[in-house]
């Protein structure tokens, strides 16, 4: 079992970016599950999403408390109080930022894998707003290999239409600028 | 009701949902004993305004066809809304005479 | 067949679209909204030739579905919370008055304070109604379910309510396995039904029922809920036949040899379940029983499954405030009344307003289930998650 927990902003995509994950690996024919804490959404308010993913039928249906990978959608969520609580011993973190992934050490120190990049860039040149869901998912993809590109390619095509190959062209550019540090803990 | 003579239908005979099959059972319904006094249109008084028609609680006033007034003794329950009603006086309550 | 990733709304939504309503009228209300808002779009597509009235409130929606249905149309609505109890009135009506409908009620807390995440107060609030009352704990079963609640519903004439965990099973995307929607046209085809209401078989329906008639009519709903057991085993047998799907109307696992079980109803119950293995491991026979339909309750196979307990524990994800005990638990007592050798039953409420029941508190209660047990001595209803 793989748990992930999604940081973002209303309006930057987190909820959608754990469902078209849980997607891709419901289509490739494994077992997975997304979900959000809802609340009183609102564009710009700090939101929770989450998905479980495994090779077998998932039975589960509390909260993630111990997340194996964290994913941060939002600059200025990076260093926020409390992103890197319940991280395990090992554990995984995507961030979108500008900067190395050697500076968010401090605030990740049971991370064994840090990886970055500047999605909001990445996503205003392509798509011209800053959605960063989609930049993020190819970060995703490239330091954990959960899914295919191909596979979330198609869910782009599917889900987003006329937006379609902006993102993928935005997923595939993150894909390629995305820097991993990996480290021992 | 609580002198009905025939058996009540039980549970199983009674219609499922509490449907009456029969539509339009209620004009079968004769009132005219409830009467204590009938109401008499003077229709050289009425002005064929059709107020009691309005507000006959029993729909026992029927319209004719040249656009006067009379009422359906059987379902009249002789309550005397008529009367108060009509503006020109032209119904008076009198005594059931049977 | 290959599965598709959907919320547990959608997978309604799907189940709907496929059973070719006629008649749609609802008011959305949160954690529902995606439901009747997913069925609006198919509506608006062409892709379901149904009429979608838009009502302005709930009161109004579950009236509306009592005439639709009246004409002999296949009607569905779907609500929650504020709005199942503003439907309260009327949905008296639609069970007497012999309304096949399937409604979806994804359950959520009622106000106050105002909160529009899951527990089974709304529900609760109406099992008096007459409606059948099904529960299911993932978005597969929301989706089957819902095909059989139309069978069901039509077979019996009585309106069929499926529960669904707001959020919990609503909002969460999960593998949906979906039937060809030629197949489901085929499992519950269109038919008339008995009593048609229509300008030319016209027939008088609401009427007085003063106290020479009451009763009888009263009975008949009665009766027609306690005979319905015999549809729910019928079609559920054909329906796990023809899909490959192993339902019944008492989820079970591990209750061949348990000594300890928890008791539960809706999304809990994989949680519970996870716990149960864990625990399974460590050398406790523990299980899992859970009640797919709250009504009509299934007392003798609840009877089956739990003979032989020790101990069993049975959480409420709602309250009687002032009542002796709570919903479930009151109606598991009633059930094991009559047995000589009953478990011990140890009460539990949790997860009001939306508080997650953590792996930690199932532990916990199944902790505590053992503990009363071997004590022969239940304790009060413990109210697990609560903050002192």
């Amino acid at each position: 079992m793989l748990e992930i927990r999604w940081h973002g902003r209303g309006g930057q995509g987190a909820v959608t970016a754990a469902e078209i994950l849980a997607t891709a690996v419901i289509n490739e024919g494994r077992y997975a599950q997304a979900f959000a804490a809802f609340g009183p959404e609102r564009r710009g308010a700090p939101v929770l999403a989450f998905t479980r993913i495994s090779d077998s039928e998932i039975l589960l249906r509390s909260q993630i408390y111990e997340p194996d990978v964290i994913v941060v959608l939002d600059k200025n969520l990076c260093t926020m109080e409390g992103v890197s609580d319940g991280l395990k011993h090992g554990g995984t973190v995507v961030l979108n930022t500008n900067a190395p992934p050697e500076s968010f050490v401090s605030t990740f120190p049971q991370a064994s894998r840090i990886a970055t990049v500047n999605a909001t860039k990445i996503a205003i040149e392509i798509i011209g707003s800053p959605i960063t869901n989609t930049a993020i998912l190819g970060a995703l993809v490239k330091v954990t290999g959960i899914a295919k590109m191909g596979t979330l390619e198609d869910i782009f095509n599917e889900r987003f239409k006329a937006y379609a190959e902006k993102n993928v062209n935005t997923a595939r550019r993150a894909y390629g600028e995305t820097t991993i540090m990996e480290r021992d803990v | 009701m609580k002198c009905a003579k025939t058996p009540l239908k039980g549970w199983k005979e009674l219609p499922e949902g509490g449907t009456i099959t029969e539509p339009g059972s209620s004009v079968l319904f004769d009132a005219s004993a409830w009467r204590t006094s009938m109401p008499i249109i003077d229709h050289a008084k009425c002005t064929k305004c059709g107020m009691c028609w309005i507000f006959c609680p029993e729909a026992a006033i029927k319209v004719n066809p040249d656009g006067s007034y009379e009422v359906e003794y059987m379902y009249c329950k002789g309550c005397g809304i008529c009367e108060k009603a009509c503006a020109v006086k032209a119904i008076k309550m009198e005594e059931e005479k049977k | 067949m290959k599965k598709v990733g959907l919320s547990g709304n959608y997978a309604i939504a799907y189940a709907v679209k496929m059973a070719d309503v006629d008649v749609i009228a609802a008011y959305p209300i949160t954690p529902q909204t995606t439901i009747v808002e997913k069925l609006s779009e198919f509506v608006a597509n062409g892709e379901l030739d149904a009429d979608y009235i838009n009502v302005e409130s709930e009161h109004s929606a579950m009236s509306a579905c009592v005439g639709a249905s009246m004409t002999g149309a296949r009607v569905f609505t779907a609500t929650s919370s504020q709005g199942l109890a503003f439907m309260h009135e009327v949905l008296f009506m639609a069970s007497a008055l012999r309304t096949p409908m399937v409604m979806a009620n994804v359950n959520r807390a009622l106000s106050a304070p105002l909160n529009i995440w899951n527990d089974h107060a709304d529900a609760m609030a109406e099992r008096d109604a007459g409606w059948i009352q099904l529960w299911v704990s993932s978005a597969q079963e929301a989706y089957d379910t819902t095909l059989m609640a139309f069978k069901l519903s039509e077979e019996t004439r009585l309106p069929v309510m499926v529960n669904l965990d707001g959020y919990i099973l609503s909002h969460t995307y999960e593998p949906v396995e979906l039937i060809a929607e030629e197949t489901v046209r085929e499992y519950i085809p269109s038919k008339p039904l008995v009593n048609r209401l229509s300008p030319k078989t016209a027939f008088s329906v609401g009427v007085v029922g003063p106290p020479e008639y009451y009763f009888e009519m009263k009975y008949q709903a009665i009766d027609a809920i306690e005979r319905s057991r015999m549809s729910i085993s019928k079609i559920t047998a054909d329906f796990n036949r023809s899909f490959g799907r192993s339902y019944d109307d008492v989820y079970a696992y591990g209750m061949e040899d348990a000594e300890y079980a928890l008791l539960t109803m809706g999304s809990m119950t994989g949680s519970a379940r996870v716990v149960a293995e864990e625990l399974r491991k460590e050398g406790l026979k523990a299980g899992v029983v859970s009640i797919r339909t709250f009504r009509p309750f299934p007392v003798e196979r609840l009877i089956k499954k739990v003979d032989g307990l020790k101990g069993l524990g049975v959480m409420d994800r709602a309250s009687t405030p002032g009542g002796p005990s709570n919903p479930l638990f009151s109606d598991i007592a009633t059930c094991l009344y009559g047995l000589k050798d009953r478990p011990i039953l140890q009460s539990f409420v949790s997860g009001l307003g939306g508080r997650d029941i953590s792996l930690d508190n199932f532990r916990t209660m199944f902790k505590a289930t053992k503990e009363a047990a071997d004590a022969k001595a239940p304790k009060p209803c413990m109210y697990v998650g609560l903050r002192e």
